[in-house]
């Protein structure tokens, strides 16, 4: 069970990597897979709003760290699904208190004992972003399809190279189909041409991620939305399924068979 | 300042300089640790420049010293280096390969502009964002180079491929140097002391060179012959 150590990371906020960490880790452990998520972002916690566990904190990844409590202590096993389990952050300290080499040594106790381990990497390059990749087999990058994400993940890609943590893998987050056939947004073609890294997976926007966020329950978990499926796909690639690319032009539901009755040509 | 046979520091203006003498990389590694974790205390809040003479460091090497040393609450800011590929992939990581004034110990490099085909640099991968890529002579690159990267030539520059960052050729003043590419897209082109941005591209892209005419920068499709 020599566990695979995951790091999502983007170098721009805000972009999703929180709730695609969240997601990722809920979709593996739906499948029973022992899955271990790390909150990285010290001082600006979120992992554990996203996934519903903040009540439930006693242990952080600092306490651990600063030996106050074992890694046991800190792992807090979320009640829906009972594979998964979270080392949340210190919201009072910052990225100073955790050292690259603690991360690493952090992981390589939990390898032995589970099949992922999931790290959320705060947003910037400095100390939390070198903490959370140094520990990592396979990093993630997430952006958005828009001028100043790409920017900063090209930066990012190039650091984890430099890094020799690469090659990259990149998920297009929140696409807005109707956007891109109008060209007011960068397709994903775009984003591939400039980024030049594998694409492991593409999520549509959806008003419902909102919702879930503020509920703690995350999306791949209902089963109506396409941004839940995006994560669920991502997930079974990471296991090394070959999985089709969702067609987000597909509008679906009786809306979407009408139009393609109506086009010119049949389906 | 305490003076050790293979590790000297002292301090100067920008910060606390230590230089590592000739040997075996591990070594002189393993002298810096050993001397730097004595005396954390009392380096602790400087800015760390480390002269690492002719080494050649891996961005991997370098980012582990660097962990290791903040680990002892002590903040590497520059490394200083006779090796281009050092301060190329100490550049990557973000850390200073320069500092204001030249470091007593060691010869400043040499100040020639010669513009000779022995002094250009070849670099074959796309040039991401936060690159800089400096050097005295003329720069090829067989890659992109995105928009936030950056190349700064004494000499001329040409990219065998799409050009969309920031490129200054002539950097040292000549004015007849050129910027050549496969798709001439720049967010700022420089040539010796001129300034141009790119108009809104129309069509497809075709190869052009960027040259100084009557003082303006000019770009021109490139056409073999038209000269």
């Amino acid at each position: 069970m020599a566990a695979k150590v995951v790091t999502v990371t983007s170098g721009k906020g805000g972009v999703g990597k929180t709730t695609a960490t969240a997601n990722l880790a809920s979709a593996l452990a739906a499948e029973n897979l022992k899955v271990v998520c790390i909150d990285a972002d010290i001082g600006l916690r979120n992992l554990d709003v996203v996934l519903g566990l903040e009540n439930r904190i006693v242990y952080d990844l600092v306490d651990v760290v600063e030996g106050r409590c074992r890694l046991r202590q800190a792992m807090i096993r979320d009640k829906r699904l009972p594979e998964l389990y979270l080392i949340p952050a210190a919201q009072t300290r910052d990225k100073s208190a955790v050292s690259p080499s603690d991360m690493v040594r952090l992981c390589d106790e939990l390898r032995p004992d589970c099949d992922w381990v999931l790290i959320d990497s705060p947003a910037g390059i400095e100390r939390g972003f070198r903490n959370a990749i140094a520990p990592a087999d396979i990093v993630i990058v997430i952006t958005n399809p828009e001028v100043s994400a790409v920017r900063d993940a090209d930066r990012i890609i190039g650091l984890i190279e430099a890094e020799e943590k690469g090659p990259a893998r990149l998920i297009i987050n929140r696409l807005k189909p109707a956007m891109v056939k109008r060209e007011e947004m960068l397709s994903p073609d775009d984003v591939l041409e400039l980024l030049a890294v594998e694409l492991i997976g593409i999520v549509p926007e959806d008003e419902n991620v909102t919702l879930s966020i503020n509920r703690g329950l995350p999306i791949v978990l209902d089963g109506k939305s396409r941004a839940g499926l995006a994560f669920r796909n991502i997930a079974a690639r990471l296991r090394g399924e070959q999985v089709p690319f969702l067609d987000l032009n597909d509008q679906g539901g009786l809306l979407g068979r009408l139009a393609r009755l109506i086009r010119p040509g049949g389906a | 300042m305490e003076e050790h046979p293979k590790v000297q520091i002292k301090g100067i203006r920008e910060g606390l300089l230590i230089t590592l003498e000739e040997e075996s990389w591990p070594d002189a590694r393993a002298a810096l640790l050993e001397h730097v974790i004595n005396q954390a205390d009392f380096l602790r809040g400087g800015r760390l420049i480390l002269d690492i003479g002719n080494h050649v460091l891996h961005a991997a090497e370098l980012g582990q010293l660097r962990d290791m040393l903040s680990e002892n609450g002590l903040s590497l800011w520059a490394v200083l280096s006779g090796s281009p590929v050092t301060q190329q992939n100490a550049q990557t990581l973000g850390l200073a390969t320069r500092i204001t004034k030249p470091t007593p110990e060691r010869t400043a490099p040499s100040q020639e502009t010669a513009l000779s085909g022995e002094q250009a640099v070849l670099v074959r991968r796309t040039l991401r964002s936060g690159f800089s890529l400096q050097h005295i002579g003329h720069v090829i690159v067989i890659g992109d180079v995105n928009p936030g990267s950056e190349i700064v030539a004494g000499g001329d520059i040409v990219v065998w491929g799409r050009l969309r960052g920031m490129v200054h050729a002539g950097a040292q003043g000549e004015e007849a140097a050129v910027v050549c590419a496969l798709d001439l897209s720049p967010t700022q082109l420089r040539i010796a002391g001129q300034i141009a941005v790119t108009p809104k591209r129309r069509g497809r892209s075709l190869p052009e060179m960027a040259r100084l005419i009557d003082g303006q920068v000019v770009a021109e499709p490139w056409n073999p012959k038209g000269k």
